[in-house]
């Protein structure tokens, strides 16, 4: 029972990190329609930069705070260069372009960073210790990135829900045209999406690095795949969705791997299949997510 | 004076297709004006061109200053309302949020702008929270309507606002334009199929054909005009 | 004639002139030609395939490498556990591929154009995780790394020459002869399929799925049959793959296979066979090329991003596309479909 609960709780640290790529890929699809295939590598990059950071001195916090800074600039750049000229176009396109980012940035993290182990040294974002309570054992670390997203993922629902700048936000995304009527500058408000959605992907990557080391260019690739369980089970269209799906797929993922030595299915070599099913199932019974509104196609 | 609206030799494409072949039409300071026309004539381009929305050539100019390469966002702001056709409204958001972003560009004015637009659709008030894209298509426009009030604009581009709409609902429409413009002098500019109507609300009008002015004077005297009443007004 | 079609006859003339000057030139170069000639006729064939399911019926397909492994699978597994002749696997390959497009097709109805993307993105990364699932060992005698070399088999065991109308050739000349006669057959069926009566059933399907069902165009069953076809052009694909190398493992069929095959469709031009053999060349010899530029780590992958996303901003219509612009820019998209 114990261990139970403490892998309840480690799956819910993991499922922080794939809610939080998965909000990421639904701001920016709802937005400005474009499923970011590169969010992963993004998350990538920017890690990598938050660890020059730290190798240069910085302290931990201080660095993750500047990391986000940077990929929020950077994911403003990227909106308006690469991504502005697209807007509109066929579905296919969008997507080879985001895969050619997904390539590109995966190619320039080896070649500036080289493929070498290494973790954040020797500062981490929470203790490494645990909490003992009885029995059971709970990670200060899994507690703590639980925590830091909780908070984030409210302060977003605060942001979008409770200021202008939110209601332009969704406004942008809502009906373009009618936004620049009303004055809003959608450019900007795009823009704006991708510079948070890469924020938040920096978090998942930097929380990536803490919990599962060593840092390395491929790491965030099978996260990717979840975070799009994440975001396709909740519904690419929303926010709520991606975040418990997170949570849920995290909590199933870590309890199939727990509980595979009973089950003997060596399940837990197959946990990317698991998550294609999940994205299939929830896709053929609920094609638009069990938390997206169904859209009626008017004849 | 000069007029508040002015348009020169406006041309406007979309891609290979060219839809306006010069439109030359000014509204004046607390003017009501009608564009009139068949379907493809150019009449939506034209509102479309004043608002930034296509790419065309030749000159706008709004109380004096050209707009001719403004984007939306800039026109909105020195002045100009604009309700598209298809109302334009936020679906997925509230009635409430709607107006509050007919309101986005005025740092001040909700609560004062709200008040003007409760004056003439008491009902939003009981509604501020209903999901827009559940009214039914009369209020709808009225929100599109009271929307573009927010921003307290000197020029109102109404594009089609009869459209789907009842007539009775329609003639609602109407009064409160006229009312806009009679005690706010609000100008007006509005395109409609519904030839009698538009003619019956507006000073002035102009037809479009074929992307070019045919036709333009009082509306008294287009209503008396015999091309114009057989091909727009049926008689 | 209108400057398009001659564009098109032009481009048709130059590569058979190619062709024919590769197979002289064939004789010429080592080794190393005949295996990335091979490798650049495996993409032909599976981005011809996958021109049908995405660029003619606008379903996004990212699985077409997780069908190649089906076939080169099935290739091996024949082979090597059965016993039966290499060239025999490639249509029997073709035809489990084409069943498992069949099944993938059946689910991806009721999806809309996105989410067709992602399922099928999900099924090509997770597809070497599949094939090499212990449990799936049973299926065949040598597990999920299946050896060919040296199987009686297979043409030259993998590495003798063969003799063929009294010529002499190495097992590398022999695959690629093979891979680009088979590629040849496969462009003449697609080029038949697409011109004919589903062709034009596809490209409604494509364009308007209400006016092509209020034409009695049985929607369900031509994407399904696009899907299957496409997919039984990844099995032949994955076949000589599999033949080729003399060997299968499921890293042979890595995700980024599915996305370099879709790249190499887009890079030809959806909706149109023209480009097929530019998108192929494109995706065989660009990270080549980008290795040269330099040797360091990484840097082939960010030059061949760059240029994958210069292309995409430059040249959205893909090569095809670009042919239609210059000679008939009336038509300013190959196709719209949002």
């Amino acid at each position: 029972m114990a261990e139970f609960f403490q892998q309840v709780v480690a799956g819910l640290a993991s499922g922080s990190i794939y809610a939080l790529l998965a909000l990421a890929i639904v701001i920016i699809y709802r937005s400005t329609g474009v499923v970011n295939f590169a969010q992963g590598e993004m998350a990538t990059f920017t890690t990598f930069i938050a660890w020059t950071l730290v190798d240069h001195g910085l302290g931990y916090w201080p660095a993750f705070a500047l990391t986000l800074v940077i990929a929020f600039v950077g994911g403003i750049a990227l909106e308006r260069t690469i991504i502005r000229p697209v807007e509109g176009k066929p579905v296919v396109t969008v997507v080879i372009l985001t895969i050619g980012l997904f390539i590109m940035l995966g190619g320039l993290t080896n070649w500036i960073w080289k493929a070498e182990v290494r973790s954040f040294p020797p500062s981490r974002p929470f203790p490494t210790d645990a909490w003992h309570i009885g029995d059971v054992a709970i990670s200060k670390q899994d507690v703590g990135i639980l925590l830091v997203t909780i908070g984030l993922v409210g302060g977003l629902w605060a942001l979008f829900q409770l200021t202008k700048l939110g209601l332009a936000l969704r406004a942008s995304a809502v009906n373009p045209t009618a936004s620049r009527l009303v004055g809003i500058r959608v450019g900007w408000m795009l823009a704006f999406g991708w510079g948070l959605a890469a924020a938040i992907g920096a978090v998942a990557g930097l929380f990536t690095a803490a919990a599962s080391p060593p840092l390395e260019p491929n790491m965030m690739r099978p996260i990717l795949i979840y975070a799009f369980a994440a975001a396709v089970v909740g519904g690419l269209e929303s926010a709520v969705g991606a975040v418990i799906g997170g949570l849920a797929i995290g909590v199933a993922l870590n309890l199939i791997a727990t509980y595979d030595e009973h089950l003997h299915i060596e399940l837990d070599r197959v946990r990317l299949p698991i998550a294609l099913l999940l994205i299939l199932t929830v896709l053929l019974v609920r094609p638009a997510g069990l938390f997206g509104k169904a859209v009626l196609r008017r004849v | 004076m000069a007029p508040l609206l002015e348009l020169q030799d406006v041309e406007a494409r979309y891609g290979p297709v060219q839809a306006l072949h010069g439109v030359s039409l000014t509204v004046g300071e607390g003017e009501i004006v009608a564009v009139l026309g068949g379907n493809g004539a150019g009449k939506t381009t034209t509102l479309r061109a004043i608002s930034g929305l296509v790419t065309k050539s030749g000159e706008v100019r709004f109380a004096g200053r050209r707009i001719t390469r403004a984007a939306p966002e800039r026109v909105a702001r020195i002045g100009i309302a604009h309700v598209p056709e298809g109302r334009g409204i936020f679906q997925e958001l509230s009635v409430h949020e709607n107006l509050r972003l007919g309101a986005y560009l005025r740092r001040d004015g909700f609560d004062e702008g709200y008040e003007r637009a409760r004056a003439y659709f008491p009902w939003l008030d009981d509604r501020r929270g209903q999901q827009a894209g559940t009214l039914s298509g009369g209020e709808q426009q009225m929100l599109a309507l009271a929307r573009a009030l927010m921003s307290r604009p000197r020029l109102l581009l109404l594009d089609e606002p009869s459209l789907g709409l009842a007539p009775i609902v329609v003639r609602e429409l109407f009064e409160i334009v006229r009312q806009l413009n009679e005690k706010d002098g609000l100008a007006v500019l509005v395109v409609e199929q519904n030839a009698k109507l538009a003619l019956r609300s507006s000073n002035r009008a102009y037809v479009l054909e074929v992307g070019r002015v045919a036709l333009e004077g009082p509306s008294a005297e287009l209503e008396q005009n015999d091309s114009v009443r057989k091909a727009y007004l049926g008689y | 004639m209108s400057r398009l079609v001659a564009a098109r006859t032009a481009v048709t003339a130059i590569a058979l002139v190619l062709a024919i000057v590769a197979m002289f030139l064939a004789p010429r170069w080592d080794k190393i030609g005949d295996i990335k000639g091979q490798q650049m006729g495996v993409y032909f064939i599976a981005i011809l395939g996958l021109n049908i399911v995405t660029g003619y019926t606008g379903q996004i397909s990212l699985a077409q490498g997780a069908f190649m492994a089906v076939g080169g699978y099935t290739t091996a597994i024949l082979v090597v556990d059965h016993g039966v002749r290499d060239l025999w696997t490639i249509p029997i390959a073709a035809l489990v591929a084409g069943v498992a497009g069949f099944l993938v097709g059946i689910p991806a109805l009721k999806l809309s154009g996105l989410y067709v993307a992602l399922a099928t993105f999900g099924l090509a990364v997770a597809m070497p995780d599949i094939l090499g699932w212990d449990k799936l060992d049973a299926v065949t005698k040598s597990g999920h790394e299946i050896q060919l070399f040296n199987s009686p088999d297979l043409i030259g065991k993998g590495f003798e020459d063969v003799t063929f109308l009294g010529h002499t050739l190495t097992f590398t000349r022999a695959t690629y002869y093979l891979t680009w006669a088979i590629a040849l057959v496969m462009l003449a069926v697609a080029w038949l399929v697409l011109r004919g009566g589903p062709g034009r059933a596809f490209r409604a399907v494509r364009d308007s799925e209400l006016a092509a069902t209020s034409s009695g165009v049985h929607i369900a069953a031509y994407k399904t049959f696009a899907f299957a076809l496409s997919a039984a052009y990844a099995g032949v694909a994955g076949s000589l793959l599999v033949i080729a190398v003399a060997f299968a493992d499921p890293n042979s069929f890595p995700a980024k296979l599915s996305l370099t095959i879709l790249v190499g469709a887009v890079v030809a031009g959806l909706g149109s066979l023209w480009g097929v053999l530019i998108g192929a060349a494109f995706v065989q010899f660009l990270p080549d090329a980008a290795v040269h530029i330099s040797k360091a780590q990484g840097v082939p992958d960010a030059v061949y991003g760059a240029a994958l996303i210069l292309i995409v901003l430059l040249l959205p219509t893909g090569f095809a596309g670009g042919l239609r612009r210059l000679f008939s820019p009336l038509t300013t998209r190959l196709y719209t479909r949002s």
